[in-house]
């Protein structure tokens, strides 16, 4: 049985509904992400599962045991807030310690516990200081160390690294999770940064306007998007408007070059505008096995961005994006030069 | 000095000037006791009068319960409604703003009328029950001052973050209440507690005509029988307000910090 079941959550504010009829199960120790822009619920279905909305129709299980009732101090739920929320009253230790004095853990242990947690963290000694005294990297630690030191049953995580530069970001989303697996602690993570969701979920849930547009591991959601939702939103993505010269052979127009695709959309008569989507990894500039469509254009624009070269590439009135990695021997290629472009038929998706 | 900056400190002087001139002359007034010498006994002869210790001492303890009895109705109160219903804080704002347009005589007569000793709660049936009601006036009186400074010192901290911060690790309302919103609303809560002393001080209506035997009435019962010691009492009475306040002015100095630094 799932560890944590959410069935058909409902959630409305008046007649403005933003969490409609979601339903996901997972299992122990899984880290989730739920993902997706502003406005689109998931922040919600974490306050909900924390318990601080009440849903206006579905359940939530944790254990085996039915929480959507239940006040959120009676859950043994753990929560890091994007704004830290450490008590500015309190020092580290008192702070970390709070949830085990609430819980009534006698002194000699909490001490204890606080220790292994500040350890933990890397950010032992910081005991006597006040969160004020704390940059917002080693605030949202301690406010992790704080959610953790009860042992949770579950870790609920808001948009943690939103308030911090990019640097500290990247490396205090790469603690979270070496501390979630090393504690085997189910998390659910909410967040609207792909890059972050792809890099710590073990499965990611995606979200827009209220609903599930797909649910599954960070490789599946970027190769094989469910819906163009999801394509957009997860990573980049090229749209090449292209017309159907023959819907039997799959054959297209691409700003008058000739290509072959290997699907078409069902509703595609011959003489039809479709539009073709493809990663910017999939193009290359040079041949590559299995590339099985050439196209000419000219460069339009080069971004430097170090180790890798993005290029924009007009093929007439199509303008495509693709990655090259910097080669320090030769010259990143100019504007307005011509080239030559080449891709698998099979990476291409029609949505 | 530049000619723009020489009107704003002449009306400045001005303004002071009005304020400080009467000071000045009381003071030096009250230290005329002795003929043709300045001295201290009109103050000597305040601080030797018992009935200055009974009143001051009943004022001072009368102020004291005010406060806490004002506290424990206005924290929550504001805690809830900023929290729960912020719709009702324009309801709350116009509420607390009442008792500065309400005059406390028409005030202490609405509460003789309704808690006389014929009434169905005779408060004023015995000196305890007066007392209670008087202390009921004075948090009343001293709501708009409590209400504003409370209400500031949670708009500085992110009550509700905290309090879900609290609640998912375990946190009751009490134990939130007491143990993370008090604490760090400390310094505002001082502010109203000052203010609020400084009110209950030198209150005379309502002590009065409910015939307590507070420090307002003592003041005004020596005013217009003595001739210096009335001096010697404003001089006492202003150094007591004027302390309350500079001590919010200190306290101000211990509020939490609530602000990372930046990375």
């Amino acid at each position: 049985m799932a560890f944590i079941q959410v069935n058909d959550l409902t959630k409305s504010f008046g007649n403005n509904t933003v969490v409609k009829g979601v339903s996901f199960a997972f299992d122990k120790g899984e880290f989730i992400s739920l993902l997706g822009p502003s406005g689109c619920g998931k922040t919600t279905i974490l306050r909900m599962i924390a318990g601080f909305e009440r849903p206006t129709s579905g359940s939530i299980t944790v254990d085996g045991q039915d929480i959507t009732g239940l006040k959120p101090n009676r859950r043994q739920l753990g929560m890091v807030f994007q704004a830290y929320a450490l008590f500015p009253n309190l020092n580290v230790g008192e702070n970390i310690g709070f949830g085990l004095k609430i819980a009534g853990m006698p002194a000699e242990q909490r001490r204890a516990r606080i220790e292994e947690m500040l350890k933990l963290i890397g950010l032992a000694g910081y005991e006597k200081r006040y969160p004020y005294e704390l940059s917002g990297g080693q605030q949202q630690r301690v406010a992790l160390a704080r959610a953790i030191a009860p042992r949770p049953r579950m870790l609920l995580l808001d948009e943690p690294l939103s308030a911090l530069d990019a640097k500290i970001r990247v490396s205090l989303r790469e603690e979270i999770r070496a501390i979630q697996l090393d504690l085997g602690i189910t998390t659910v993570f909410v967040t609207h940064d792909q890059e972050e969701a792809l890099s710590i979920s073990d499965r990611i849930v995606v979200m827009n306007a209220g609903n599930i547009e797909q649910l599954g591991a960070p490789h599946e959601i970027y190769n094989k998007p469910a819906t163009r939702f999801v394509a957009s939103f997860v990573g980049q993505l090229n749209n090449i408007e292209a017309t159907v010269l023959e819907a039997a052979t799959k054959t297209v127009s691409i700003d008058g070059q000739i290509a072959t695709v290997p699907t078409l959309p069902t509703d595609a008569a011959t003489g039809s505008a479709v539009t073709l989507t493809l990663r910017p990894e999939v193009l290359s500039t040079f041949p590559r096995d299995g590339n099985d469509i050439t196209l000419t254009g000219t460069i339009a624009d080069v971004t430097f961005l170090g180790s890798v070269i993005r290029l924009r590439v007009a093929l007439g009135q199509n303008i495509v994006s693709l990655d090259t990695f910097n080669d320090q021997r030769t010259a990143p290629p100019a504007r307005g030069e011509p080239v030559t472009i080449s891709l698998a038929s099979k990476d291409l998706l029609v949505l | 000095m530049k000619t723009s900056r020489l009107w704003p400190w002449l009306v400045f002087a001005l303004g002071a000037a009005y304020f400080i001139v009467p000071l000045i002359a009381t003071f030096e007034f009250s230290l005329r006791m002795r003929r043709g010498e300045y001295s201290f006994d009109a103050y000597a002869s305040v601080f030797a009068d018992p009935r200055f210790h009974a009143s001051f001492g009943y004022s001072v303890a009368i102020g004291l319960v005010t406060i806490v009895v004002g506290v424990l109705v206005v924290v929550p109160a504001v805690y809830f409604v900023r929290l729960r219903m912020p719709w009702l804080r324009p309801f709350m704002e116009f509420v607390t703003l009442l008792p500065l347009i309400i005059p406390a005589l028409i005030l202490v007569y609405g509460y003789i009328r309704l808690y006389n000793s014929s009434s169905i709660i005779p408060f004023t049936g015995s000196a305890l029950g007066t007392d209670i009601l008087l202390t009921g006036a004075y948090v009343t009186l001293a709501l708009p001052y409590m209400y504003r400074a409370v209400d500031n010192g949670m708009r500085t901290i992110d009550i509700g973050t905290l309090t879900e911060a609290a609640q998912i690790m375990g946190a009751n309302q009490v134990q939130i209440i007491g143990q993370i919103i008090l604490p760090n609303i400390l310094v505002a809560i001082l502010s109203g507690a000052f203010l609020t002393f400084a009110i209950v001080i030198g209150e005379f209506t309502i002590a009065s005509l409910l015939n307590r035997p507070a420090f307002g009435p003592y003041l005004v019962n020596i005013g217009t029988n003595r001739a210096y010691e009335p001096a010697a009492l404003a001089i006492i009475s202003f150094i007591i307000t004027w302390g309350a306040m500079g001590m919010i002015n200190v306290l101000g100095r211990f509020a939490p910090r609530t602000s990372a630094r930046t990375d």
